[in-house]
């Protein structure tokens, strides 16, 4: 946990934007959800579903990162929140099925107010304690509800889970969640809204709070808060969003299983947030649309996506602890200067080599994983647009001259990078010094 | 507010801090060995001894941070002996550490800011914006000027240097109003230049209110305080006026004369 709080880039040090820069970030935010499912590539049920999950995971990832980046709290548990808010959702949609008069868009409320429940109900057990404590309890609780999905088939549905249908109900605004275009509207209200919320509880006293016992819990007790307290507080307000999340499942899937509460989901949240960085607010916004773009391209490409999946999450781990946001808001102070343009040419200088690095590993690995996991499907393969032979050493041979060759150029363009991002600095800081 | 409330009438109790028969053990090895003293309300005490006398254990005690292994601890006559530090705070006491123990990631402000939320009210609020709390970021601010920071406001704490790190220590302290303050060697570390602006800042502040500081640089300790204690292997061997501690026989042989030396 402690390298968890140690990430570069999580500060809370920036002061608060001004109340225009505010407005006009939601309004743009709202604006881009508004058109996003209408751009070409995306304005098919395909895209439009894929948006859809993005924007129920980003919900999930941002209240799991009132706990792990606002809070400082590891939670190896955090589905049980959006898996019993979704349940909870479902079960509502079957009610609106039989005639219960409630507009079905609406049904999501349900799911938070269960993953309130839930976070009340084990938050009071498990933020007695932080770190590793904190960690383990999440997990046995996380098990403990999985294995009860079993054990009460009449609720939870066993294996096959609890379905209802979404169009069989009340109508809102015309809204009868037949086309999967209405769905995401939905989904993207609700996902705006919880954001916001999110983003405000950052703004409050006890959010203030929440970064104070990430930083340094100790100090809190003297200046009159309980930590205790306080980890309650954001477990609770992580166990709504989740739960809210958890409901928007159940409207875009229209079943819920066993998997929602799963220990796979919990890490996946955990992933998700890690990627996108959680020292920024924004962060597990972008993690959650990348990982589950990556989730949705690659598994159709190749049985190995998981291992590429844990690959990139190590690459980020190592390389970026702060994120993709860290990574990409580290531009912010060079953005506007001259020398930007030479760090876009370096990085793609850089680029060249680093792809045929790439390249060569992705061949290397598919060959193995086509030997190892399917070898009825014979040693012939396309890979990058040519017929290859893993029987062959050529195919090995040329995998390896490019890792070698790709990473030996690669190396080279290093200074060329870092030459140009310290044109850039300097100038920024000229600038800076000039106002 | 509400943590002012709770203060058992201040007037009425002749002691901020009475420490009564007070004895702290780490397992075999005692290492508070029956310290009783009262310290009068508006009082500037200092708090003098070797290393490893127990200084910072005596404040671990009063500040709740451990419990003690025996005695009582009554602060505004309140018997308080095993509260929990934030409930002390909230009864009106306040302290500083001799290790810098600040929040790393909050900027400045934050810091400040966080440290009078609870005295002015707001406890766990999730339903005020925080920005727009008036009283609170006024007093922050306030804070900010008192300790010659308010040019460092928007940097993380972790970055400061480690002299306006102590500065902040001071500030987080002292920020929150509090009627009773206990500071932990609050120049150590401190040029000679910002070692006088942090005794003129404590002068200042403590005016009014109840002084507990432990304190190395004699020159200080005898020019801030009302009365001295000197704590030698956990015990306090005298307490007076700082002319009757200059004279005090005991006191100089087991301590003055080495610290001199
Ligand atoms: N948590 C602890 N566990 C075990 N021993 C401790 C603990 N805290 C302090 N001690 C021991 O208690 C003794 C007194 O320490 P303390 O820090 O109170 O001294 P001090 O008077 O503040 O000294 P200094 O002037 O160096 O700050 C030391 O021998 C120290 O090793
Ligand atoms: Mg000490």
């Amino acid at each position: 946990m402690k390298s968890v709080a140690a990430a570069p880039e999580m500060t809370s040090a920036e002061p608060t934007p001004s109340w225009m820069t505010r407005s006009r970030t939601w309004v743009g935010a709202a604006a881009i959800l508004l058109v996003l499912p209408h751009i070409p590539g995306l304005n098919a049920d395909f895209g439009r579903s894929l948006l859809s999950q993005m924007g129920i995971a980003a919900v999930f990832a941002l209240s799991f990162n009132l706990l792990l980046g606002q809070t400082g709290l590891l939670s190896f548990g955090h589905a049980v929140y959006f898996g019993l808010g979704g349940y909870a959702t479902v079960h509502l949609m079957r009610a609106i099925n039989h005639g219960l008069p409630v507009p079905v868009p609406l049904a999501p409320l349900a799911g938070a107010a269960t993953g309130l429940l839930f976070g009340v109900l084990f938050g009071s057990v498990t933020t007695r304690r932080a770190g590793t404590i904190f960690a383990l309890i999440t997990l046995g609780i996380g098990e403990l509800v999985y294995a009860t999905t079993f054990m009460l088939p009449s609720y939870f549905g066993g294996e096959e889970g609890i379905t209802a249908s979404r169009t069989r109900g009340p109508a809102l605004l015309g809204f009868d969640l037949g086309p999967q275009l209405q769905v995401y509207y939905v989904v993207a209200l609700w996902a705006i809204i919880a954001a916001a919320l999110m983003y405000a509880f950052t703004r409050t006293p006890v959010g203030r709070m929440c970064n104070a016992v990430r930083d340094n819990p100790e100090r809190v007790e003297f200046v009159g808060y309980n930590t205790q307290r306080v980890r309650f507080v954001a477990f609770s307000a992580a166990g709504l969003f989740a739960g809210l999340a958890g409901g928007l499942h159940a409207i875009n899937y229209e079943i819920v299983a066993a998997d929602s509460v799963s220990a796979l989901r919990s890490g996946t949240v955990l992933l998700m947030t890690y990627i996108g960085g959680v020292g920024r607010f924004i962060g597990p916004v972008i993690g959650a649309a990348v990982l589950t773009w990556l989730q949705a391209s690659l598994s159709g490409y190749t049985s190995a996506w998981l291992f590429y999946l844990g690959l990139f999450f190590m690459a980020i781990i190592v390389f970026a602890p702060a994120g993709l946001a860290g990574l990409i808001l580290m531009h912010r102070p060079i953005i506007r200067m001259p020398a930007f343009w030479r760090v876009l040419r370096a990085y793609a200088i850089a680029f060249a080599p680093a792809l045929v690095m790439t390249i060569g590993a992705i061949v290397i690995i598919e060959m193995s994983y086509r030997l190892s996991t399917q070898p009825e499907l014979g040693t012939r393969m396309r890979l990058f647009w040519t017929d290859i032979d893993a029987a062959t050493p050529w195919p090995w041979l040329a995998a390896v001259v490019m890792i070698v060759s790709g990473f030996v150029v690669f190396r080279k363009t290093w200074p060329i990078v870092a030459q140009a991002w310290q044109q850039a600095t300097t100038e920024a800081s000229v600038a800076a010094g000039a106002r | 507010m509400n943590a002012m409330a709770k203060i058992p009438d201040i007037e009425a109790a002749p002691t901020a801090l009475e420490l009564c028969d007070l004895h702290k053990s780490f397992g075999p090895t005692p290492i508070i060995r029956g310290v009783s003293l009262g310290i009068a309300r508006g009082e500037r005490h200092a708090m003098i001894g070797p290393n490893g006398a127990g200084k910072s254990t005596l404040f671990n005690l009063i500040s709740g941070r451990f419990a003690p292994t025996a005695g009582s601890i009554r602060l505004n006559g309140e018997q308080v002996s095993g509260f929990p530090p934030y409930q002390l705070n909230r009864r009106g006491l306040a302290r500083s550490f001799q290790v810098t123990n600040i929040f790393p990631r909050l900027s400045v402000f934050e810091n400040i800011r966080c440290s009078v939320l609870w005295s002015l009210g707001y406890r766990y609020s999730f339903w005020h914006r925080v920005d727009s709390l008036r009283d609170a970021n006024a007093q922050a601010e306030r804070t900010l000027e008192q300790i010659r920071m308010t040019a460092r406001r928007d940097v993380p704490a972790g970055v400061l240097t480690y002299a306006e790190q102590r500065a902040l220590e001071i500030g987080i302290t002292i920020a929150g109003n509090a009627n009773v303050i206990l500071l932990d060697e609050p120049t150590a570390g401190m040029s000679r230049r910002e070692a006088a602006n942090a005794v003129e800042l404590i002068r200042a502040v403590s005016q009014g209110r109840t002084l507990v500081i432990v304190e190395h640089d004699m020159g200080v300790v005898f020019d801030l305080a009302d009365r001295i204690s000197v704590l030698v292997y956990g015990e306090i061997i005298a307490t007076d006026t700082p002319e009757k501690i200059r004279g005090n026989k005991a006191v100089q042989a087991a301590y003055l004369d080495s610290a001199h030396a």
